[in-house]
């Protein structure tokens, strides 16, 4: 019998408060006047975030694990298994997924406007894929898995597109749809074997049974293709190597408020998942996702130092640079400890900051409403616009990870882990690429310090919430190296809390 | 609690840096005036608090410890402290990074014209990471000044440098930025595979498998030698010392160069001492070709500032030399180098850019005769000549005596090489004094050059005061480092046995016999 207490629903409050809120802000956008829609719900859909992180800010007061949602009968008149899982891994990835589309919605409005598609219905599809994060992060049953992950997906596709009357945005929907939906079925598909073998779609009932029959080494072909096919989907969704190829045309076609959004909290959502995924369900078979985690890294590092550098545009840098981050995000997964976790947790916050400083500053830098694209737009910025340039300059460093800015920190954290699991030599291949990553990030600080470029002035009349967050990201990745305390004892926290939980 | 002195100098000039930041922009010429006076103001009070370290009565020159330690947890977690100490090694080096920046600030109040206001900064982060990286006794700490130095650095090049600054401020980025990150991952094993201890007065208690050795010794060596630079791995120094402004050379020469050398002597040595031994003779080999080879391309430069930059690795071939023979004598004679050279090739990059100020031009076959047109800027550049041959009587040759007596028991072959060495350094420095100094003009422009201001003057004297005091009062610096260095060369009696071992199989087996450990694993290969 199911009983629709409200412990059973408390732990997916904040996800529920937010789809409330969803369906209550695409009223208030089509009842609102329609040159006030987006201001309205731009508004509150911040509001909305914000009320969605005080939620899970109350439910996680303490560090217990709570579920929600369960289903079926199971012994003494348990439910069987629940649907959803709220643990402290699930809230720090949860805070991280809500402060960057926060910080991506303060981002988008100014550009928004001048793109002339500041319409209501970006926010609303932000909100939508924010709980499909959201969701992702806390699934502890195959089916929640993928509603999030769709829930996001789909959001997604039609955020790339957005902007409709730019061919190349039309392009990047369609592609990241095609290729998106592809990876979808591959995810099904490997998804439908675990069913096959195991029985059950709890992540639970499939980790013992997995470890049962990985100890008498029976299944093994079945279970390898369906490790190998869940790790591929993932793979597409982080933009790991090969399955990248959607990356750099969707990040330039999209909307830079959409690619400042596509960078961080998805990323942040899926490598949570993977974690997950890796730690409870497929944690028996360490040894060949380790492998498998390998391999990726290190194409995923390379394609994405080296193709960085022969780009022009800059959104395509990035998106270069954001496929090298994911690389080394990897390498710190390799082994499956619990360092491991807690690197790439460190890892993503300081990433998820860092590309959404980036891409904050593209947006930021155009002169009379056309956005410097190319590094030759660049040229002598440094004369034209010495703040601007200088803060680029600092989260140029960070990318190329040079002390003291964060984004060495998060390197030291991934590559201390390998060292700590026994990759000596990952680590070692992974500094070196992360030199030749500098080498990119070097010929933007040529252009912008050492070339002569034009010498027309930049606008510098963007909104003051939006110059006030990035001033604040910069400021995050320069001080950051005063506040590696609270950061490091949470984060290891919500590591510990994850294998906490897959021991449940 | 004491008054936290390492803290202070090393993070006043980076306050100041922040201030000059925040002068308000205004009319230009006023900007860039106050932005010299205060840079100027922020590195001599750095300079006058770093020389009350030596009259602290917290520090004891006699004693090899560090001292006026700071200690604050800062990722305790992870074994990240935040520790900052000096002894007998660092402190020279703290002093003469305090005691350069201003002459740096003095050197570019004519020359640098454009953004004065960055320049300025960039150089007071500079001395900053510098002055953080001879100050930190926490690797990791050591690690993060040593990297974030890289930026002002690759900033001062890049933006002031000359024609191809682009060019060499890459190439220097890249090259040393390798480097370090494999220190890095030598640092993170060094960590997880020790004591899980980034505190460096430990770092030599700890004992570590010889094979496990070799391979951070390689790793801290790519970055230390680079830094150095040894050569093969010079090629980034002459470029950068060519682009880079006069300051920027004279910092790059009289500092960051230091900074290999350094970590060979804080970390190589003492925490990796079978593997130094292992490696000891291909650093003499290094050192010698380093010698030889940097003096002779020094001999065919037209550019004086390039033929200054191989002198460079020239000298600083002597260096490594005395590092790797580890007496107590060399290894007093070395940090006594590094900094004669420190004093000494600053001043002639400096004695460069006089005349490059004047004429824009460093190509060696279009001056001569100087001695008649400016005479004064000819008796300095003839001095410091003479300091740079090591004539008695100047500094260079007190630090030269030592390295060469204390290497010749251990590296006896090196070392007559190396002094081999000496008289190609003599010869191509007295061939440059020739064709500048004396003889005649070769072009008309050398006839109108104005002696030395007022300013250029005040910039050499502390230059030529400190020659001339460790030139005939060496103990003022050498009972600074005396304990230090005994410490370092005491405990590295292994190390001395094991060097002597290979001078016995020089011929032909040079490596064979190293360490019982090493030698049987050799043999399972």
């Amino acid at each position: 019998m199911l009983n629709f207490a409200l412990s059973h629903i408390s732990a997916a409050l904040p996800e529920i408060f937010l789809s409330a809120s969803i369906l209550v802000l695409l009223m208030v956008g089509v009842f609102s006047p329609k040159d006030m829609a987006a201001r309205n719900v731009s508004g509150l859909s911040l509001a909305a975030l914000v009320i969605s992180f005080l939620f899970l800010f109350v439910e996680h007061q303490t560090f217990n694990v709570k579920f929600a949602f369960p289903y079926g009968q199971g012994e003494g008149g348990q439910p069987a298994g629940y649907f959803y899982i709220a643990d402290f891994f699930a809230f720090y990835a949860k805070t991280l997924i809500l402060l960057a589309s926060s910080v991506a919605i303060i981002l988008a409005e100014d550009t928004l406007k001048k793109l002339k598609i500041h319409k209501f219905e970006f926010y609303i599809l932000i909100l939508i894929a924010t709980l499909g994060m959201m969701v992702m992060t806390s699934s502890t049953h195959l089916l929640t898995l993928y509603m999030g992950l769709e829930l996001m997906s789909f959001s997604l596709y039609v955020l790339a597109s957005f902007w409709r009357d730019n061919s190349k945005s039309s392009e990047a929907g369609l592609k990241y749809f095609v290729l998106g939906s592809l990876a979808s079925g591959i995810m099904l598909f490997g998804l439908s074997y675990i069913y096959g073998i195991v029985g059950d779609l709890s992540f639970g009932t499939i980790n013992s049974a997995i470890a049962i029959l990985h100890a008498q080494e029976q299944h093994v072909l079945p279970l390898t293709v369906a490790l190998v096919m869940v790790i591929t989907a993932m793979a597409f969704k982080l933009s790991a190597v090969p399955f990248h190829m959607w990356t750099p045309d969707v990040y330039e076609g999209a909307p830079t408020p959409v690619t400042a959004f596509m960078s961080a909290g998805p990323k942040i959502a899926a490598f949570a998942l993977l974690m997950r995924l890796l730690v409870e369900p497929f944690s028996a078979l360490n040894e060949d996702w380790t492998q498998v985690l390998i391999a990726l890294s290190l194409l995923t590092m390379v394609v994405g130092a080296y193709m960085a550098i022969v780009q022009q545009n800059l959104k395509r840098l990035l998106a270069y640079s954001s496929i090298g981050h994911v690389g080394f995000m990897l390498v710190g997964l390799v082994g499956g400890t619990i360092q491991g976790v807690h690197a790439v947790l460190v890892y993503l916050t300081i990433y998820g900051l860092m590309t959404l400083g980036a891409f904050g500053m593209l947006m930021l830098l155009r002169r009379k409403d056309v956005y410097l694209e190319t590094i030759d737009d660049i040229a002598g910025l440094a004369e034209r616009a010495p703040a601007y340039a200088f803060m680029l300059l600092l989260i140029m460093f960070s990318v190329a990870g040079v002390p003291p800015l964060a984004g060495f920190f998060a390197k030291f954290y991934v590559f201390g882990a390998a060292v700590a699991a026994g990759y000596t030599w990952l680590a070692i291949v992974a500094v070196l690429l992360s030199v030749v990553s500098a080498f990119y990030v070097l010929r933007i600080i040529r252009a912008m310090y050492f070339d002569k470029g034009s010498h027309k002035p930049i606008d510098m009349l963007a909104p003051m919430p939006m110059r006030v967050v990035v001033v604040g990201l910069v400021l995050f990745l320069v001080g950051y190296i005063f506040m590696m305390q609270p950061i490091d004892t949470i984060s290891y926290k919500a590591a510990e809390s994850l294998f906490f939980s897959a021991s449940l | 609690m004491d008054f936290p002195i390492l803290s202070t100098i090393t993070f006043l000039p980076l306050i100041g840096a922040f201030m000059i930041f925040f002068i308000m922009n205004g009319e230009e010429e006023i900007v860039a005036h106050n932005a010299k006076l205060a840079a100027l103001w922020t590195s001599l009070i750095t300079l006058g608090l770093s020389i009350s370290i030596l009259f602290n009565h917290n520090y004891d020159p006699s004693s090899a410890d560090f001292q006026l330690v700071e200690t604050h947890q800062w990722l305790p977690q992870l074994g990240l402290y935040y520790r900052l100490g000096v002894d007998g090694i660092s402190l020279p080096f703290v002093l003469l990074t305090a005691l350069l920046t201003p002459i740096c600030i003095l050197v570019s109040y004519k020359g640098i014209t454009q953004k004065v206001k960055g320049y300025m900064a960039a150089f007071l982060a500079l001395e900053s990471f510098v002055i953080g990286v001879f100050c930190a006794t926490d690797l990791m700490l050591f690690y993060v000044f040593w990297e974030a130095m890289l930026i002002p650095m690759f900033l001062i090049i890049g933006i002031w440098g000359g024609e191809k600054r682009v060019y060499a401020a890459l190439k220097f980025f890249l090259y040393t930025f390798v480097g370090s990150v494999l220190m890095l991952v030598a640092i993170l094993y060094l960590f997880f595979a020790g004591g899980e201890t980034f505190d460096m007065a430990q770092l030599p208690e700890l004992i570590i498998d010889p094979q496990v050795q070799i391979w951070l010794w390689l790793a801290f060596f790519a970055a230390f030698a680079v830094k150095v630079p040894m050569w093969p791995f010079h090629t980034w120094l002459p470029d950068a010392h060519v682009q880079a402004p006069t300051a920027g050379s004279v910092i790059l020469a009289g500092v960051l160069l230091k900074m290999g050398a350094y970590g060979f002597l804080r970390l190589s040595l003492p925490v990796l001492p079978e593997a130094s031994a292992f490696f000891a003779p291909m650093v003499f080999a290094l050192s010698v070709i380093a010698i030889i080879y940097a003096a002779l391309v020094a001999l065919m430069q037209q550019d004086v500032k390039k033929m200054i930059a191989y002198s460079s690795v020239s000298h600083m071939g002597f260096i490594t030399l005395g590092i790797f023979a580890a007496t107590t004598e060399s290894i007093q004679g070395a940090l006594m180098q590094m900094v004669n050279h420190g004093l000494v090739s600053s001043a002639l990059f400096m004695l460069i850019g006089v005349v490059y100020d004047r004429m824009h031009t460093r190509d060696l076959n279009r001056f001569g005769g100087l001695v008649k047109v400016i005479p004064l800027y000819s008796l300095v550049f003839v001095f410091f000549v003479m300091a740079s041959v090591a004539l008695p009587g100047t500094n260079s040759f007190v630090g030269e005596f030592l390295i060469l007596v204390g290497s010749y028991s251990v590296a006896a072959t090196p070392t007559i090489l190396a002094t081999l060495g000496v008289v190609l350094g003599a010869a191509y420095m007295l061939w440059l004094t020739k064709r500048m100094i004396f003889g005649v003009p070769q072009t008309a422009e050398v006839n109108r050059l104005v002696d030395m201001d007022k300013r250029e003057i005040a910039m050499f004297l502390p230059l030529i005061f400190l020659v001339l005091l460790l030139g005939l009062y060496p103990n003022a610096l050498l009972h600074l480092t005396e304990a230090s260095a005994a410490k370092l060369s005491g405990r590295l009696g292994a190390y001395h046995e094991t060097l002597k071992e290979n001078k016995n199989h020089i011929i032909g087996k040079t490596h064979s016999m190293v360490t019982p450990e090493a030698a049987t694993q050799k043999g399972a290969h």
